[in-house]
């Protein structure tokens, strides 16, 4: 018999973040009872980081007028590069103004619009109208139609968590944070919750629920340059590939962000270039607009990735000993706009950089950044492979982003799908009887113990958690990067398998008890390596590039082949996930041009696209 | 380049060993440019010693997870570049707060307990309709309100905190902050009477003896002196207006 407490409650939700505890106030409101569980208090979450804005087609600054529904979900398709399920992104589209109403009337401070005519940094005059007078504004972000992302100063994430955590605390729903979850408790079949060990005792708890929901954001940490939280190691993700039954989607979809401030890779906001920033090369030449004309530096974050990344293997990257990057300057918005509206970047470049954005450049390159892909779930947000359990947010793939997300999209995903997923949960939940056997609980616990105790023992060896995790880390920055190879992701491979094989023989140097935080590294990191497996191996067999996803030996979009989605499955033993292939949802727009003049099947045909050949000149 | 050799002195306990009583423990590292006090203590857990205990989570000054006592001062240690310190470090974990384990405090409960207690959500009797447009609010208003609530939590105000060191229940600068938050924003219907309720205590306003470590030690640069000020005005008003009735016997 193990030594364990249980909990038993009618939802359990796995994540605090912005999707979780949204899922979760919308399950509670049907009258279920709901545990949260984090890694961390919910303030904390990864997505109090995020800065920039939520995307919702209000229309009502003045460059969104004319704004909707079908041209949000025409960006988002795009965005994706054909790599969404339409269906999904309409739904989305729909709820997205609904998911920031009620996000005002929860107490989010949205910038309004104040009426009067103003000059862009560009150039152009516009005038925002009387009518449209303290409704919530938006600005400008990458790949969009219209402004259309709506924005607290530069604190979007933080206002929307703190409002988010403020009604789940006014309903009483429980948190347990310090909480991390390690193993579903399932026969297969159905979901009965998780095994998870508390973080402030080393204590292992079983939580037994009518259904589970996965919230637990994205994978940035397997890369070892990331703008993501340091908690974003893919927990959720790889606990549902260990069922064996539940596969994950487009794990092969990774996102990186334009502008990661170089070497420590935080994130310097979408909003810069949004707000009229600029890129710089050596020369402090704007290269942008050589490339991309139209969308120059608010192109979707795939192409100004890869277009920098093609600037600096031209030779036009600033040499630094951590390596070339470009410049971002912002210093012609004036420091009264930087450090009112983008005052967290200034803050940021003066804490970390030591650098003031209103006089300097500031060094970025492109750092990863987003995870497309997750836990695959259906519409309503039900895990494929195992009754009874969800998935929610950037630990899913629902699949609303495709090969791209889109800036703002995000936070809008979390808290749109946090409504949908959430009133599905309630729904099966109401319809579904807990009769999870208890020996099944015992022999989930059970193995959990052996795993800790085998580790605290040295009996399986004696890797060091650090020194692989780091090799991981290295494998993927090297070889899964912006631009990817068949013989990189070989080799990725590879070095991924011996990592893994190894990471089965860790051993602890401390004493691995109580809250002892070697332990719980060691026993993330195979399922860290087992998610960087599915991220290496699903790219070595998309022979295409698509959004994200982009082969130097297979160039372009082949939608004759690969209008689909990867789905990786990890069954018992295995040493390299198994692929299979379903089709991406076509609704409403077939595959076409994406307008950004890149890796679209419309320029299948030509092997060089205009813009580089002027790009050479710049 | 001459690198520095920099000695960290971190206080060492664990709750769950009482049998071992606190200690100071020494790491040697050498310092490499623009690093933080978060490189510098990973390293000497991935290099030095696994089992020991911090918090960090954005590593980028925006989630509140990574205050403790840096050479005796209420810090983010993320945020804290190692060359603004001298050779010797001395790290402790923040008073008031429950104590994790070595730097790392239970700033969460916490911070969750003040929200209870000071009912840190809009209190509105309006319904929230999804088919209609939102209410209008003047952008100087929405800015004002942001201003108030850009506390990240991280409890430097209330370790350095005299009153809050020693009165357990006092909600101090950041909970008096986060009154005024909702005392700005037109959305929140609680009268005068009601927040009086909740701050016009020594918990609350009348617990703060003015001595302004709270301010110089918030990461974020939030106004407390101000804050703290604007919301003992409005309560010694609503004090005044509510004593006749309410304080009768
Ligand atoms: C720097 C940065 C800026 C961004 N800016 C924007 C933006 O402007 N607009 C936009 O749309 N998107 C933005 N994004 C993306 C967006 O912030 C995230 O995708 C989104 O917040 C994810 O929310 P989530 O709720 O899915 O997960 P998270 O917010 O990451 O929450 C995950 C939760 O799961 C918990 N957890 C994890 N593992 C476990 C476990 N095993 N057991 C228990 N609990 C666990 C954690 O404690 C946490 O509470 C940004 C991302 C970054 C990195
Ligand atoms: S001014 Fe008041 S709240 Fe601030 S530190 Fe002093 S006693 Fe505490
Ligand atoms: S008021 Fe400042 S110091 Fe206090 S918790 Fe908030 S951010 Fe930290
Ligand atoms: S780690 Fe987030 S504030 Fe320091």
């Amino acid at each position: 018999m193990s030594v364990y407490q249980t909990h038993t409650t009618d939802v359990l939700v796995i994540g605090a973040g912005l999707a979780g505890e949204r899922t979760a106030i919308e399950a509670a409101a049907y009258g279920l009872g709901v545990i949260i569980l984090s890694l961390v208090p919910p303030r904390r979450s990864h997505s109090t980081a995020a800065q920039g804005g939520m995307q919702a087609s209000l229309g009502n600054c003045a460059m969104g007028y004319g704004d909707n529904p079908d041209i949000h979900f025409e960006d988002t398709v795009k965005g994706s590069d054909w790599g969404c399920d339409q269906d999904v992104a309409r739904l989305f589209a729909n709820t997205a103004p609904i998911a920031v109403r009620q996000m005002a009337y929860w107490g989010v401070p949205w910038n309004r619009v104040v009426a009067g005519r103003k000059t862009l940094p560009d150039g152009r005059e516009i005038e925002d109208l009387k009518e449209y007078e303290g409704l919530i504004t938006a600005r400008d972000f990458g790949g969009t139609a219209k402004w259309r992302t709506c924005y607290t100063s530069d604190g979007t994430g933080h206002t929307l968590q703190y409002t988010m955590d403020s009604i789940v605390i006014k309903m009483g729903i429980t948190v347990h944070d310090r909480m991390e979850a390690i193993a579903l408790i399932h026969d297969g079949e159905n979901c009965y919750g998780a095994v998870a060990r508390c973080l402030r005792t080393g204590q292992l708890h079983a939580y037994l629920a009518r259904s589970t929901v996965i919230a637990t954001g994205g994978y940035g940490r397997l890369y070892g340059v990331s703008t993501n939280a340091v908690i974003n190691e893919g927990s959720g993700m790889f606990l549902a590939l260990e069922t064996g039954v539940v596969p994950l989607g487009n794990m092969e979809a990774v996102q990186f962000h334009p502008t990661g401030m170089v070497p420590v890779g935080i994130l310097i906001t979408e909003g810069a270039r949004g707000d009229g920033g600029y890129l710089l090369d050596k020369n402090l030449h704007r290269f942008m607009p050589d490339y991309e004309p139209k969308k120059k530096e608010l192109a979707s974050r795939d192409v100004v990735s890869r277009r920098m990344i093609q600037h600096i293997r031209k030779g036009y990257g600033v040499e630094s000993k951590w390596g070339p990057h470009l410049w971002l300057d912002i210093r012609h918005l004036g420091r009264k706009h930087i450090y009112t509206n983008l005052r967290e970047i200034a803050n940021i470049c003066k804490n970390f950089a030591g650098i003031d954005p209103a006089r300097d450049l500031i060094p970025v390159r492109p750092t990863q950044h987003y995870s497309m892909g997750g836990v695959r779930t259906n519409i309503d947000g039900h895990a494929y492979g195992l009754k009874g359990l969800f998935a929610v947010g950037e630990a899913a793939c629902w699949d609303l982003h495709g090969f791209n997300r889109l800036g703002g999209n995000s936070l809008a995903e979390t808290i749109v799908a946090g409504m949908v997923v959430g009133k599905k949960v309630a729904e099966y939940t109401l319809g579904a009887a807990l009769d999870c056997p208890l020996k099944l609980v015992d022999e989930h616990v059970k193995r959990q113990e052996n795993r800790i105790n085998d580790l605290i023992s040295g009996r399986m060896g004696n890797e060091n958690v650090y020194e692989l995790r780091k090799q991981m880390e290295d494998t993927l920055m090297e070889y899964v990067g912006i631009f990817r190879n068949g013989p990189d992701l070989q080799k990725a491979v590879d070095k991924l398998q011996e990592l893994y094989r190894r990471s089965l023989k860790l051993g602890l140097r401390s004493s691995g008890k109580y809250a002892n935080p070697e332990l719980a590294s060691a026993l993330r990191l195979p399922g860290m390596i087992r998610l960087a497996l599915c991220i290496a191996y699903g790219a070595l067999n998309r022979t295409e590039s698509r959004g994200s996803h982009a082969r130097e030996d297979y160039p372009y979009r082949d939608d004759a082949n690969w209008l689909k989605r990867t789905l990786a499955y990890w069954p018992p033993g295995a040493e390299l996930p198994i692929l299979k292939y379903e089709p991406v949802k076509i609704t409403e727009l077939p595959p076409g041009d994406r307008g950004y003049g890149e890796s679209s099947a419309a320029n299948a045909a030509k092997p060089e696209t205009a813009h580089d050949k002027e790009g050479n000149n710049g | 380049m001459a690198e520095r050799l920099l000695t960290f002195s971190i206080f060492r306990y664990n709750p769950n060993t009482p049998e071992i009583k606190p200690y100071m423990q020494e790491y040697r590292l050498g310092e490499m440019p623009g690093m933080t006090l978060f490189v510098a203590l990973n390293k000497i857990r991935e290099e030095q010693d696994p089992s020991l205990m911090f918090d960090f989570v954005c590593r980028a000054a925006i989630c509140g997870s990574c205050a403790m006592l840096v050479n005796g001062k209420p810090r983010l240690a993320c945020k804290t570049l190692t060359k603004d310190l001298p050779p010797r470090i001395t790290l402790f974990p923040l008073p008031v707060f429950k104590l994790i384990g070595d730097l790392s405090v239970d700033t969460g409960t916490w911070f969750r307990h003040m929200s209870l207690k000071t009912e840190a959500w809009i209190h509105t009797t309006r319904e929230f309709d999804p088919q209609a447009r939102e209410e209008r609010m003047d952008n100087e208003t929405a800015l004002k309100i942001y201003e108030a609530e850009r506390c990240i939590e991280c409890g430097c105000c209330i370790a350095g905190c005299a009153t809050a060191n020693i009165r357990e229940d006092f909600i101090g600068a950041a909970g008096i902050n986060r009154v005024a938050r909702f005392m700005v924003d037109p959305r929140d219907e609680r009268s005068p009477q009601e927040y009086f309720e909740v701050v016009g205590t020594e918990e609350g306003t009348f617990g703060c003896v003015g001595l302004m470590a709270c301010e110089d030690n918030c990461p974020m640069g939030l106004p407390l002196q101000m804050q703290l000020a604007y919301v003992r005005r409005k309560m010694a008003a609503a004090g005044l207006a509510a004593r006749p009735q309410t304080r009768a016997g």
